[in-house]
């Protein structure tokens, strides 16, 4: 029974979801996926990667602080005592942190923040933006073990009936270690995992002008605040908020983009939301020719009272 | 301290790309190079580092004969080497055989730490740094924003979806540079002269074939004409409308 591997994040054993949409993209190519987690609360994650189509768990021991090097000499472990054909992440921190330790180890050819994941044959074939987005890549992993992150908001989450078979690996350890996180205020959702994002530019003039930006984001409730390039420059708003191509890329449902003018570097970031809408003082903005719905005006008359609507639509479903 | 800065030089971030006539590869034709932007990092840290614990920087590339252009523009801001393994067909890499090379090359030069980008603004890995670790046997820390180096190790920060991750770390070490770690210094006059003036090493890499088979490259489709609900506060009404009825994404 050849078998993908799938390196799950979680918290206390709430796996979180864009490792849930790897399972599921693991799941889809017919090949029998097996989970892996590990640190505090990993067993409590049985029940959730069961039903969302986990065939085995890997539960791996001993993992009290976090070991960058020593979780990929782990999913390593793991990859050989099952014979496993492909490793695949999540494309978030962790996981594009661990893809080319993971290669390294096992000798092959990572395939990184991946859009399409499928198997035909034995063979992976993938397809990955490169050069934040501006083109596309279709490619065929012929390494021992396919390895690959994949694009959150992109793969959908699997369901199944039946309890995963789970078994324990004791961690190597690495010689990395995690020593504290310093958690960000109020659980905010990062931006390319947010299904909605509030993006704001040079064109709210100040730091204190993302207030309203931030309001919107408050009344979806599952958004994230994104930031363009010229702004975090500027030290308005910090890097981790960055869309376009020396920041994250994005593919959230719904997308902002106020006061944004829309450089080609920050299009590349964005592009491939599913639906743009732009905000803009100035009708000739670029941002206008990727955005399925613009407004022409003021942001700061505009969001008050776009947030307001928002809110009653909130309040009315 | 023998410190390393592993740099590649990609199309300026606004380049408008074209596919090549095979359908598997960009057209280089028209591109403009320069250092990957996170390569700037990987370069001013080592130098910041040089500065602090002592020791010499080179500058290390895989790729063809051209890249001594960027090479050079490192020299000018103060590494004492650079060393370049000549690929005329470095494009046909695949992140895997690059590691290789540039670890065996690592291991020739006596290294000791490695300063890599976070990413390289053209194929988008994230995954040469983090390789390299794993065939040196070294530790590693990726997306660096904040550092403290000793001379037998350090502590590093990185920013995770759940917040600000604090490592700690033994030297020989790989680590991945992000945007806020240093401010990149410009190259002096004197700097630029002196450059001048120094010779590239020009070694041949391990031959490693690629384990990627690329089968198309292609521009993404483009988006669908949308269109200016109105103008100002007034708008707000005929978008709501749009999103819930026509995009029914609320």
């Amino acid at each position: 029974m050849t078998s993908i591997l799938v390196f799950v994040e979680h918290r206390d054993g709430t796996p979180r979801r864009a490792s849930l949409e790897a399972l599921g993209a693991a799941a889809a190519t017919g090949v029998t996926p097996i989970a892996l987690v590990t640190g505090p609360g990993a067993a409590n994650a049985a029940a959730p990667l069961s039903a969302a189509g986990a065939r085995k768990l890997v539960v791996i021991t001993g993992a009290d602080h976090y070991s960058p090097d020593g979780t990929a000499a782990d999913i390593a472990a793991a990859v050989e005592a099952h014979a496993a054909v492909a490793f695949i992440a999540a494309a978030s921190s962790a996981g594009k942190d661990l893809l080319g330790r993971v290669a390294g180890l096992l000798d092959s050819a990572p395939l990184a923040d991946c859009t399409s994941f499928t198997c035909s044959g034995g063979v992976f074939t993938v397809q990955r933006p490169i050069l934040a987005g501006k083109a596309l890549v279709t490619a065929q992993s012929q390494s021992k073990v396919c390895c690959a992150t994949l694009r959150s908001n992109t793969f959908a989450v699997a369901t199944r009936d039946g309890a995963a078979e789970v078994t324990t690996l004791a961690t190597r350890g690495g010689k990395v270690k995690v020593t504290g996180v310093t958690a960000k205020g109020d659980a905010k959702l990062d931006v390319k995992e947010a299904a909605v994002v509030v993006s704001g530019g040079r064109g709210l003039r100040e730091a204190a002008g993302f207030k309203i930006v931030e309001d919107l984001a408050a009344a979806f409730g599952n958004a994230a605040v994104g930031a363009s390039r010229a702004v975090v420059d500027s030290h308005w708003r910090p890097h981790s908020e960055q869309v376009g191509q020396t920041g994250k890329t994005v593919a959230p449902q719904l997308y902002f983009a106020v006061g944004i003018s829309g450089a080609i570097q920050h299009l590349a970031g964005m592009r491939t939301s599913k639906v743009i809408v732009a905000i803009n003082k100035d009708a000739a903005a670029p941002i206008f020719k990727v955005a399925d719905y613009g407004i022409v005006g003021d942001a700061f008359e505009i969001l008050p009272a776009l947030t307001e609507a928002v809110k009653q639509a909130k309040a009315a479903n | 301290m023998k410190i390393i800065a592993c740099v590649k030089r990609v199309p300026l971030t606004d380049a408008q790309v074209k596919v090549g006539a095979d359908g598997a590869s960009i057209d280089p034709t028209g591109l403009v190079y320069s250092l990957s932007f996170y390569d700037e990092l990987a370069v001013e840290e080592a130098l910041k580092t040089k500065e602090k614990l002592g020791g010499e920087v080179t500058v290390l590339t895989l790729g063809a004969s051209d890249a001594s252009k960027e090479l050079r523009e490192c020299l000018a801001k103060g590494a004492d080497n650079a060393s370049i393994l000549l690929d005329p067909a470095w494009a046909a890499r695949d992140a895997r055989s690059t590691a290789k090379a540039l670890a065996a090359r690592i291991v020739e030069l006596g290294a000791e730490l490695v300063f890599c980008g976070r990413v390289a603004t053209d194929r988008d890995q994230s995954a040469v740094g983090t390789m390299l670790s794993s065939y040196l046997g070294w530790s590693c820390v990726t997306d660096v924003t904040k550092l403290e180096l000793t001379a037998t190790g350090g502590t590093a920060q990185r920013e995770t979806e759940a917040g600000i991750e604090t490592l700690a770390f033994s030297l020989p070490a790989v680590i991945t540079c992000d945007k806020g770690l240093n401010e990149p210094r410009l190259a002096g006059l004197k700097g630029i002269m002196a450059a001048k003036k120094k010779t590239i090493d020009e070694t041949k890499p391990l031959d490693v074939e690629s384990a990627v088979k690329v089968l198309k490259v292609e521009l993404p489709s483009a988006r669908k004409a949308g269109r200016i609900v109105g103008e100002g506060a007034a708008a707000v009404p005929a978008l709501m409308d749009a999103l819930r009825n026509e995009a029914k994404v609320l």
